[in-house]
């Protein structure tokens, strides 16, 4: 099967003043449609910065990468909010929700920008909250919402645009282990319908979720496993 | 499509981040609002001050002279004036028999006395004598009743037109025509009303005043004062040439040999247009200064809350790129914040102006606030919004995804 993601030699470097720091060191990686894969790792030793790079939030200092056969490393700035809006569906530890805006809004956002009618957005906005469990919390603040219901808003909105992959990074560091249990549920059961998910995590539980795991260490790949 | 969309959109943050911060945005506004009050409360002033003026100067007539000793703002001292020979009828007489390029002309002589009707009486009352083509030369139009003939002015009869002032105090429900009032001590018969005239520069009232053949003013009010000859061009396009003729003519009748100069004023609109002309260019200079630099000042203010709210809003900024906004989504976003809040300083200004306006046109002048000073203001407001917005907009657009979502 064709990769859906395919990474060549990706470094960032981050120049501080008279050092550089290399955070990523060359890493290459390849992923298929419809895996669900989990990378593990130390503190500091770039998975973030790889999900951002996948992601792209973030642009690599060299090396290539590939989505859907698009080579993203080249592009500029608003054609990767286009990708970003289109194929990305990120999910954050810290939520990164709208605060002044209720959960349906937060939803129906990336569909503004894709240029969607109101009632197209309202429609897909609210099936997305439906089906993360929050059919009766659509017009609530997100702090009007639990740590769990805030991560399953912006779940909703990482998949309401129906991304070619969702990336996850620490999705459940800020929640007590049961909720982030339900939250990891609700991964397996998308990735039972066929998505393609990446979630970063420190915790071999949650690991277990997933069919595959790679590890880093010093911003390269030191083991990449399959099930 | 996506556009208007993504304007809807932008409106609804920015009222949202105006509302979540209601006392700064209007504090910021502040300089935008002191402007606009100012730009559009100059405006109004004009506008009453061209009403009065129009009507003043219409009052006057654009073509004709006025032949007096005395010059309209005249440079000389007082006393150079005053001390000149006064002007007669018997100048009136010699003008009108020479005078080839006059449609008419006629002599006015003044004076202020108190009427009476029955019980009736009304103070300081201008009274004006000067003959039957007075009507002609100033075009002024009777209301009821008829202007004196020539007749009735060359024999000097005690007849009289009365202005609307002296209609309104003394024939409230009684029709005027054929009464008789009280000049002083002499009855006069009225045989007409003038249209309602106004007032000069809304000072004072052109209606509070009655004419009457300058014949009986002189037998009854004495010869005493200079007299002005009031000169009708025959063509307002050759007003130029009229003014020379008279001049020579006039020369001739006082008796001044070459070299002399004019011992006497030929004076017309045009000079109170140029002396208007100078006050409003120093109503508008005024305005125009206040206005501009509370808006500079202004505009700094809405920059710099604007940095702020960039500032503020880093991590949402961060959340909106990550999840699809372009660079101009998120300008625009800033861009319409900082019009918005300016657009709420302009009408703050309308709306601190607009009663004051009412104000100025109740107890100062008559006048009203420009629909176009309106329009115009609110466009001004919007475009120091963009103006100062843009800076801070864009630098919010150009910031990185990533650190930005780092930002607390
Ligand atoms: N903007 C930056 N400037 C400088 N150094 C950075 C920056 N971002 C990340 N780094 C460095 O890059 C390295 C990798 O960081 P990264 O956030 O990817 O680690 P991580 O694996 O996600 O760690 P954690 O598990 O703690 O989230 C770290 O050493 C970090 O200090
Ligand atoms: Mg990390």
């Amino acid at each position: 099967m064709e990769n859906l993601i395919s990474l060549k030699e990706i470094v960032k470097v981050y120049e501080m003043g008279e050092e550089s720091l290399y955070a990523l060191h060359g890493v290459s990686l390849d992923i298929k449609k419809n895996e669900y894969v989990g990378i593990m790792g130390p503190s500091g030793s770039g998975k973030s910065t790889l999900m951002n790079i996948i992601g792209c939030l973030d642009t690599p200092t060299s090396g290539e990468y590939f989505l859907n056969n698009k080579n993203v490393s080249e592009m500029f700035d608003d054609e990767l909010a286009e990708i970003r809006n289109k194929e990305i569906g990120f999910v954050f530890q810290t939520f990164n929700l709208l605060p002044r805006s209720d959960a349906l809004h937060n939803v129906e956002l990336p569909l503004i920008y894709s240029g969607l009618t109101k009632r197209e957005r309202i429609r897909k906005a609210e099936e997305a909250l439906t089906n993360v469990g929050l059919a009766d919390r659509m017009k609530h603040k997100p702090n009007e919402l639990s740590g769990g219901q805030r991560q399953r808003v912006a779940l909703a909105r990482a998949l309401v645009n129906d991304p070619s992959i969702i990336l996850a990074d620490e999705p459940t560091g800020n929640l007590d282990t049961k909720t982030g249990e339900e939250i990891m549920a609700l991964f397996e059961e998308l990735s039972n319908k066929g998505n393609t998910i990446i979630v970063v995590t420190h915790e071999e539980d949650i690991a277990k979720h997933t069919k595959r795991i790679v590890k880093m260490r010093d911003g390269l790949v030191c083991e990449d496993r399959i099930k | 499509m996506n556009f208007l969309l993504e304007l809807k959109e932008n409106i609804i943050i920015s009222y949202k981040a105006i509302i979540a911060n209601k006392m700064r945005s209007v504090l910021a506004t502040l300089g935008i609002v002191i402007g606009i009050t100012a730009v559009t409360l100059m405006q109004t002033a004009i506008e009453g001050i061209n009403r009065a003026f129009e009507s003043s100067i219409a009052s006057i007539g654009t073509d004709v002279l006025y032949i007096q000793k005395f010059e309209w703002f005249g440079r000389e001292d007082f006393e150079v004036y005053r001390n000149r020979k006064d002007i007669t009828l018997q100048h009136f007489n010699f003008l009108k028999r020479f005078a080839q390029t006059s449609a008419s002309m006629c002599p006015t002589q003044g004076t202020l006395k108190t009427l009476q009707f029955q019980n009736l009486t009304l103070e300081d009352v201008f009274i004006i004598g000067t003959t039957d083509e007075y009507q002609t030369t100033f075009g002024t139009n009777i209301d009821d009743g008829r202007f004196f003939t020539t007749r009735e002015s060359e024999g000097g009869y005690p007849v009289c037109v009365i202005g609307m002032d002296v209609k309104n105090a003394f024939f409230e429900n009684v029709n005027p025509i054929g009464k008789y009032i009280k000049v002083g001590t002499h009855t006069f018969k009225v045989i007409g009303v003038v249209e309602k005239q106004g007032s000069l520069l809304g000072l004072f009232s052109l209606d509070n005043r009655i004419i009457i053949p300058i014949q009986r003013f002189v037998k009854l009010f004495g010869t005493r004062r200079s007299i002005s000859i009031n000169v009708k061009a025959a063509d307002i396009n050759n007003i130029e040439e009229t003014k020379e003729e008279i001049t020579s003519i006039m020369r001739k009748a006082r008796k001044l040999k070459p070299g002399m100069r004019n011992d006497f004023g030929i004076n017309q609109q045009e000079a109170f247009q140029q002396t208007y002309d100078q006050l409003t260019f120093l109503i508008k200079a005024i305005g125009l200064i206040i206005t501009s630099l509370s808006l500079i000042v202004g505009s700094v203010g809405i920059a710099n809350i604007m940095f702020v709210s960039v500032k503020e809003r880093t991590k949402e900024i961060g959340i909106r790129k990550a999840i699809g906004a372009r660079r101009k989504t998120i300008l625009f976003q800033f861009l319409i914040e900082s019009s918005l809040i300016c657009l709420l300083g302009g009408l703050i200004g309308l709306a601190i102006a607009f009663p004051i306006s009412l104000v100025i046109d109740a107890l100062v002048l008559p006048t009203v606030m420009p629909l176009w000073i309106v329009i115009l203001g609110i466009f001004i407001s919007v475009m120091f919004g963009l103006l100062a917005g843009f800076f801070p907009a864009y630098s919010g657009a150009k910031m990185d995804p990533v650190e930005s979502l780092r930002y607390e």
